[in-house]
């Protein structure tokens, strides 16, 4: 018998095509899936009679031949991103309950291509936070489980959306990724996440937490419906000013085209004291299959990678703390009154932002603060620009760079969360895209001696998703990684 | 040059003056959002979701507050930076919803201009400008509303202002006057900003320091948000009154911002150094910079009006106007189009005159505005063209210019209809003189005698005889013969 929830976004859309599935049926079943997984904690919120009516719609257009891009397929929208009559929060107590009037442009392009909502999905607050265990909802749990059966963190930012597509609770999911938020939680629980370049997925409507580095992308189980859902949701956008006016590329298409005579970067900046001998493994595993399948494997330096950290817990919290400025508790959202307006605005903000949000709010001020800027933001624009500078350089060489996505494998939930510092060590490979403004994309690899999955990342130059594409697939045939988290057979409680 | 030194009991003082003039961009929409600039609506009803700053919005910047502001750049002789950036300045209030406000702080969107003033006495100087930039206008908090609560307007939010340094180059309250209205001028000419200062849509804060003339720069104080020329000039006499009985009493100038009662005329302090804002400036992460062509500024340089300075110089240079009333015609476009038209073809002095003497005096009593006048220019010229071809006297124009003012007739027309016209028959002026001098002897004995101030009399009864239709002109020349002989 056909098990709906194993089929791909790409598979689905044939069946439903063809019939053999309807709309309703695959949202009906999605719907089931995140309430028997409702355990792992990923959706914040599961909106069961809108996707069935989105799906109803879904089927009526197919029948008329009229389908879209994504017609029929159920997606997860992750908690940052604004949906019309539906609760959006950021997952942070300041916007408990809010309710936006409006849809975001990657949420409406995806709608506008038949994807059916199935709900909004956790992540950590405000985006801030590595392992999604600052969500004011509380964790989402990674389906895959430690060999002791220890609950184990999705990663994060986009926590939910990963965990969700690996735990088949949802077909497609969106995220966004700031400092490595797709690309670390996709490696975590065995998806592919793609972080496409800056500009290309508009940000009108995702809740804002680092403007320069915010950007949308895609989580999938397979790197062809990546591609699908990527071709559906990006496109320039003129209420957002920093979106790039640049034809996309025909991202299904390049899923076939290999990597023949491709050439990839191995950056030697990317080997870490201490890494776990693992990752070493599958990343020196990825660059024996791209060779095999006809790409140059090429060895390249990254000269200011290691400035890259420090860089970036300048200039996200520096944004982030004037981006969230306007959760005031004057217009909406959390407020605690005062006699006071000063007072108002301290209780309000003091009880509605978590630990985390303070934390980077307190950094973000301070350096920008009179006397600092130059020390601080300034000094770190410098270094992007520098490592920008390193990647255009390797680019004149090179087609793409294949690095691990993580240093380790997930871990347990609670494990890291004192230790701010080992925290933000996560983002240590997804970073540099980031500050750079580089497409990056995390596909599955393998699995660790705790049978828990490896991601590799592989980035490649401005606007040139394709490619990754390309090699992502390359990578993912040869791994053939077929492995269903634990969680899918219904150890969830 | 006049000394504008100020006299304190220990010396004289020279007072420096710059200012920061906040002019709102003509312009329909608001600088970031599409909701629209004008004034004027309910409360809360012109804010976008942007103006709101509700979650996930992004500015995008509206291109024709971007021309406005190269248009004011150009119209004050100042340099127009092709790149320019818009920074965060980051402060929480009430209504300012985003916390903070997008401003150019570094990289401003014009640089370095000059501005000419023109003062009472007919001269002129050159201040200098030191940037004009734009930024966001922030919303309005109204205390007066509820016992305890603020209520919030955000319809301002989010406007275009172009804020306008000056260099500190002024040397007095009149100066700093006659540069504000100056620059209200230049902005209403190019159509940039409506400088209606009631309204808010043109408001100065003013810095003002002393020294001993020849010394380096006193300690300043700026004074916040003056939105009258009277209150501007007021603000800087007092501050000015008030430094230099501090210094002469020993004491020091605190830096600090002040604010001005307009009740009592004075400043008060509002926050000193210390307590200044650290506005976290950065470049605003969602907008790119702004880069314009110079292509659309060669554009735009091209499509300005002419300027009043332009226009003053040819109105003194080619039709010999005094800068006095040169200065007077050409503060508002529309008085100088006015002019222009009322004049071609006429005595370019004499339509000066009629205009600010007669037509400004009677706008002035009867509270009207020129566009609601019903003399049109060509009717004005007219008149003018009457006297100077002697169809009637300056006088009977007067009263023809009356009747003018209340029907909007033409002067031809009412002195035909009521016989105005002039009497320059000689004969007919003989025989009003053989009149005057027959009913007059013994003026006239005393007159010949030596009296000769009685020449007006006998002027004033020939006027009246002929009812002031008299060519005055050949009444003196003819009475002086007759009289003299």
């Amino acid at each position: 018998m056909l098990d709906i929830l194993e089929l791909g976004a790409v598979e689905a859309r044939a069946a439903l095509d063809s019939g053999e599935i309807s709309a309703v049926e695959l949202a009906s079943a999605y719907v089931a899936a995140a309430e028997e997984t409702a355990g792992l904690n990923n959706y914040v919120a599961l909106t069961a009679d809108h996707a069935l009516e989105m799906a109803a719609a879904s089927d009526a257009r197919i029948a008329k031949g009229e389908a879209g891009l994504l017609e029929g397929v159920p997606i997860g929208v992750k908690d940052l991103f604004c949906t019309a009559g539906y609760i959006s929060t950021a997952c942070s107590n300041i916007l408990t309950g809010f309710i936006p009037t409006y849809e975001s442009t990657v949420t409406a392009n995806l709608w506008r291509e038949g994807g059916v909502m199935l709900g909004k999905l956790n992540c950590d607050e405000f985006a801030m936070g590595s392992a999604n265990e600052t969500s004011a909802y509380g964790p989402a749990i990674n389906p895959w489980q430690a060999a002791d059966g220890a609950d184990l963190v999705p990663g994060g930012s986009s926590g939910g959306s990963a965990s969700a597509v690996a735990a088949r609770s949802a077909l497609l999911a969106t995220g966004t990724d700031t400092g490595g938020s797709i690309r670390q939680p996709a490696a975590f629980c065995g998806v592919v996440g793609l972080k496409p370049t800056y500009g290309r997925c508009s940000r009108w409507g995702i809740v804002a937490f680092a403007s320069s580095l915010d950007q949308a992308g895609p989580f999938s189980r397979n790197v062809a419906d990546n591609a699908l859902m990527m071709q559906a949701m990006a496109g320039f956008d003129p209420k957002d000013s920093t979106s790039a006016d640049v034809p996309l590329q025909d991202l299904s298409a390049a899923v076939t085209l290999g990597v023949k005579g491709m050439k990839i970067g191995i950056p030697s900046e990317y080997v870490l004291d201490g890494m776990d001998p693992e990752v070493v493994k599958i990343w020196q595993q990825g660059q024996d299959w791209l060779r095999a399948a006809g790409a140059e494997l090429v060895d390249i330096s990254l000269p200011h990678t290691k400035y890259a950290l420090p860089a970036y817990y300048i200039i996200a919290p520096a944004e982030a703390s004037s981006n969230l400025a306007r959760y005031d508790g004057v217009r909406y959202g959390k407020r605690v009154e005062s006699e006071s307006l000063d007072e108002m605005y301290a209780l309000t903000r003091a009880e509605g932002f978590g630990e985390e949000v303070q934390r980077r709010i307190m950094i973000g001020t301070y350096v920008l603060s009179a006397g600092y800027y130059d020390a601080y933001y300034l000094k770190a624009q410098r270094v992007r620009r520098l490592i920008r500078n390193d990647f255009d350089t390797a680019f004149e060489t090179v087609d793409a760079i294949l690095t691990p996505a993580t240093p380790s494998a997930a871990f347990p939930i609670g494990r890291k969360v004192d230790d701010p510092v080992t925290n933000f060590l996560n983002d240590v490979f997804t970073v540099p895209a980031n500050l750079a403004g580089l497409p990056g994309m995390a596909v599955p690899a393998g699995m660790n001696g705790d049978g828990l999955p490896l991601g590799l990342q592989l980035l490649a130059r401005p606007y040139d998703e394709a490619t990754l594409y390309a090699a992502g697939q390359v990578l993912e045939d040869a791994a053939g990684f077929t492995a269903n988290p634990i969680r899918r057979a219904g150890g969830v409680q | 040059m006049t000394s504008n030194l100020v006299s304190g009991v220990s010396g004289e003082w020279e007072v420096v003056i710059g200012l920061e003039v906040h002019a709102q961009v003509s312009s329909n929409a608001k600088l970031f959002s599409g909701a629209s600039a004008t004034f004027g609506a309910n409360p809360n009803q012109n804010v976008s979701l942007v103006d709101a700053a509700m979650p996930g919005m992004l500015p995008v910047v509206n291109h024709e507050c971007v021309r406005q502001a190269v248009r004011t750049g150009l119209g004050l002789n100042a340099e127009i930076n092709l790149i320019s950036v818009f920074d965060r300045k980051n402060y929480f209030y009430a209504d300012l919803p985003q916390g903070y406000q997008i401003s150019q702080f570094k990289q401003p969107i014009v640089g370095e201009g000059k501005l000419r003033i023109d003062l009472p006495d007919g001269s002129s100087r050159d201040i200098g400008i030191e940037r004009l930039h734009l930024e966001q206008d922030a919303g309005k908090s109204m205390h007066d509303q509820h016992p305890s609560k603020s209520y919030i307007d955000l319809n301002r939010t989010g406007v275009a202002l172009m804020e306008i340094v000056s260099r500190p180059d002024m040397r007095s309250s009149i100066e700093a006057a006659a540069y504000v209205r100056k620059l209200r001028s230049i902005l209403r000419y190019l159509g940039t900003c409506d400088g209606n200062m009631e309204e808010g849509s043109l408001r100065a804060d003013v810095n003002v320091s002393v020294r001993r003339p020849g010394q380096a720069l006193g300690i300043r104080t700026e004074t916040k948000n003056l939105n009258s020329l009277r209150f501007i000039q007021q603000a800087i006499d007092f501050e000015v009154a008030r430094q230099i009985e501090i210094l002469e009493d020993g004491g020091e100038i605190d830096q600090e911002t002040r604010l001005f009662d307009t009740t009592t005329g004075t400043t008060r302090a509002m926050r000193s150094k210390e307590d200044a804002h650290d506005y976290r400036y950065f470049p605003d992460p969602d907008l790119l910079p702004l880069v314009i062509s110079q292509k659309e500024v060669d554009e735009l340089e091209m499509g300005l009006p002419e300027l009043p300075d332009q226009i003053k110089d040819r109105l003194t240079a080619d039709y010999g106007l005094s800068a006095y009333d040169a200065a007077v015609i050409i503060e508002e476009r529309e008085t100088a189009l006015f002019y222009e038209a009322a004049s071609e073809g006429y005595d370019r002095k004499l339509v000066a005159n009629w205009m600010t003497v007669e037509l400004f005096g009677a706008l002035n009593k009867s509270g009207q505005t020129l566009s609601k006048c019903k003399v049109l220019p060509e009717q004005l010229g007219s008149l003018v063209g009457l006297i100077s071809d002697g169809t009637i006297s300056g006088k009977i124009a007067k009263d023809v210019f009356a009747v003018m003012f209340e029907t909007g007739s033409d002067a031809a027309s009412i002195v035909k209809e009521k016989g105005l016209k002039q009497v320059s028959d000689s004969g007919a002026i003989e025989a009003l003189i053989d009149t005057v001098i027959a009913a007059h002897e013994s003026e006239v004995a005393e007159y010949r005698a030596g009296k000769e101030k009685l020449f007006g009399f006998f002027v004033g009864q020939v006027m009246k005889q002929s009812g002031g239709q008299a060519n005055p002109g050949m009444v003196n020349q003819i009475l002086r013969t007759r009289l003299d002989k």
